[in-house]
């Protein structure tokens, strides 16, 4: 069925031929069929990462069998959701491994992005916690693990579904004892505090996350809320409880008129949620929703941005050019283009995948509306910053990086041609966010 | 299958009347904003050289040429099509830059001049965006940005043919717009005022004058936000809305009173 699809920006729509996979025999079965084509979970992914105009788009979500638990790792289908997940494994006292900042995201697409989470600088991104997992190649399926096949396996992790379709996926989760989180909050006047802070004890913490004001005058440039937080264990809490985090979702009913959200009402924002913020708040018990998914309590937070949408921006550099954060702070602030609240967070060490976005050192995420004129040029003078770091941008997040800038971002960009190659030799999976920034050829 | 980003900027780009000082502003625009293969179609080869040139000179990576004769509308969808393959991938943007001003007071008694006036600022465009949306639709995604004019809003007595013709091709253009809804194509037009080019040169320059760089900022804007229909500059919506209701008596005075 031809449908229109579009990322969660709302900026880039894209008319395919939607197919339902059911099994894995689906998969090798559209394979066969030599169209070219890309798999699709949730479309959180910002741009036009799940998307290939006039091609076919293979739904995953049929591929939503969750096994039982065994010694702490499930086996689930790439189509089942991060949510559907918790629901099934918290009730028993598991938790994922790594979640994004929804929990309605495939576990293909956490695969497929290498996400992370608020825990990366202890834990690593997803794919450190994959012990195997399902791919299907044009040139047939193959079961993959760091020790099977570890160049695919690793050439997968982060390569946006280029490699092929994961089915399924067998997963370590996290041993927790009740659903709730203990959370330590403190606000900061300045980035260099809050990032001094981060540097010196973030290690303590198992999550630890910045929100920070990049649109704040003068001296208050940067002032950020850090919260910081574990799981909470059965003496935290009086009656201590395992359900998953509730889906009572609102929703947005209509979408926001454009140009509501300008550099006005967004400066506005900022200050109300800084000063909401506690100075300093020790032990709080908060849900696990409430910590990890905020925006998932209203289902279609996306529409806000109204009809021109969104582009979020996230980029990350390694701990020796830090200083690029100000610096592109410090660019956003004067270029006036409205941003929300920013978040920061520190990156623990690189997985060997060749196309996964985290690094050691720090990366800033900026949700910016689209319709300020500047805003193009001048997320191109961003993304020069960000090369000159040596850093890189996240492909799941991007919807409009220079391909010229790839290889500089990427430098092992070749590794992952090469295995591609080998089980794609006809560059039958693309996407557009693929043909854009020249991740595959024509 | 799309190459263009969520700012509307293209890598891969057809340019009909790709000669034109508008176009050729536009083209180094789009160089600037990372389009890199370029087709530029036009009636005289030596002012598509230099239009080459300047898109090479702003990174534009492959340039070709295709030569048409927008008096011929038979063959205008053989020229489109011979634009499209030389891209050789999937064509993000397809700009229609095609015109002519013509000279009313020696056109208006010559029925073979109202024809060729006709024929290129309508008939040609028309005949090629049958084929452009045929060929966009089939691919699931691209945009067309026309080049309207500020004339095409109400008809004036000194340049009745011109203002005719393109409002013909800017009506066909906004009912284009609707129909590509649902397809992945977008379809956009930009009506400028008057502009200082080679098509102008010596006519007197009425209030919102600019030239052809003016306009290719505003179409990046365009591409940006996704409107339909756009105006260089901006203001000219709301002069045009000024235009459109005024009584004819008044219209009359203004529009011809330096004519």
């Amino acid at each position: 069925m031809t449908e229109t699809l579009i990322g969660w920006g709302r900026r880039t729509p894209a008319v395919a031929t939607v197919r339902v996979l059911r099994s894995e025999n689906d998969v090798a079965r559209e394979l066969a069929s030599g169209e070219a084509m890309i798999a699709r979970g949730l479309g959180r992914s910002y741009g036009d990462a799940a998307q290939l105009s006039g091609g076919v788009v293979l739904a995953n979500r049929g591929l939503s069998h969750i096994g039982p638990i065994v010694e702490g790792t499930v086996t689930v289908g790439a189509g089942a959701s991060i949510d559907e997940l918790l629901a099934r494994t918290m009730p028993q006292g598991w938790f994922v491994p790594v979640t994004p900042g929804t929990r309605y995201v495939t576990i293909g697409g956490a695969v497929a992005a290498d996400v992370h989470g608020k825990n990366h600088h202890v834990d690593g991104s997803f794919a450190n916690h994959v012990r195997s997992m399902r791919l299907v190649t044009p040139e047939g399926p193959f079961q993959l693990s760091p020790h099977d096949e570890p160049e695919l396996f690793w050439a997968t992790m982060g390569a946006m579904g280029l490699t092929g379709v994961v089915t399924s996926v067998e997963l370590n989760l996290t041993r927790v004892e009740t659903n709730q989180m203990v959370v330590d909050t403190d606000r900061f006047g300045d980035l260099e505090s809050v990032m001094a802070e981060m540097r010196l004890r973030d290690r303590d913490y198992r999550y630890s996350v910045a929100w920070v004001d990049c649109m704040s005058p003068g001296t208050a440039l940067g002032r950020a809320i850090l919260t910081r937080a574990r799981h909470a264990v059965t003496n935290d809490i009086e009656r201590p409880r395992l359900d998953s985090p509730g889906s009572g979702r609102l929703a947005i009913p209509f979408r926001a008129p454009s140009g509501a959200l300008n550099a006005c009402s967004v400066r506005s924002f900022n200050e109300l949620w800084y000063r909401r913020a506690p100075r300093r708040e020790v032990g709080a018990i908060v849900p696990l929703g409430a910590f990890f998914h905020p925006l998932d309590g209203v289902r279609n937070w996306n529409l806000l941005y109204g009809k021109r949408g969104f582009v979020q921006y996230q980029f990350c550099v390694p701990e020796e050019h830090e200083d690029a954060i100000a610096l592109v702070i410090e660019r956003l602030a004067r270029s006036k283009v409205p941003s929300f609240l920013a978040v920061l967070k520190r990156f623990g060490s690189a997985n060997r995948a060749p196309l996964s976005f985290p690094l050691a050192g720090w990366t800033l995420a900026l949700d910016l509306p689209v319709g300020s004129q500047r805003l193009p040029t001048l997320l191109d003078e961003l993304d020069e910053i960000v090369v000159q770091a040596h850093g890189r941008v996240y492909f799941a997040k991007d919807s409009r990086l220079r391909p010229e800038y790839v290889p500089l971002m990427y430098p092992r960009l070749a590794e992952f041609l090469n295995v591609k190659s080998r089980v794609d030799p006809h560059t039958q999976l693309k996407s557009d966010l693929a043909r854009r920034l020249g991740l595959v050829g024509g | 299958m799309i190459v263009e980003n969520a700012f509307g900027q293209p890598q891969n780009v057809v340019v009909l009347g790709g000669s034109s000082d508008i176009a050729r502003a536009i083209t180094k625009r789009l160089c600037a904003a990372r389009a890199r293969t370029f087709v530029l179609a036009g009636r005289n080869e030596s002012l598509l050289k230099v239009a080459t040139n300047d898109a090479v000179e702003c990174g534009a990576t492959m340039v070709n040429t295709v030569l048409f004769d927008a008096e011929e509308p038979k063959y205008a969808a053989a020229t489109v099509r011979a634009a499209f393959e030389k891209v050789g991938g999937p064509v993000d943007l397809v700009v229609i830059a095609v015109g002519l001003l013509g000279v009313q007071s020696s056109d208006e008694d010559s029925a073979d001049a109202v024809m060729r006036l006709i024929t290129v600022n309508f008939t040609w465009p028309a005949a090629a965006l049958a084929e452009i949306r045929r060929l966009l639709v089939a691919q699931g995604s691209g945009r067309i940005l026309v080049i309207s004019s500020i004339a095409a809003v109400r008809v004036r007595r000194s340049a009745y043919l011109y203002s005719s013709a393109k409002a013909g091709l800017d009506r066909m253009c906004t009912g284009l717009a609707q129909s590509l809804e649902g397809t992945g194509v977008k379809m956009q037009i930009i009506r400028p005022g008057f502009v200082r080019t080679k098509m102008s040169q010596g006519l007197a320059e009425p209030p919102f004058t600019t030239g052809a760089s003016e306009v290719a900022e505003y179409v990046m804007r365009a591409l940006a936000t996704g409107d339909v229909v756009n105006w260089s500059p901006p203001i000219l919506r709301y002069v045009a809305f000024v235009i459109e209701h005024l009584p004819a008596v008044m219209w009359r005075r203004i529009a011809d009173s330096k004519s």
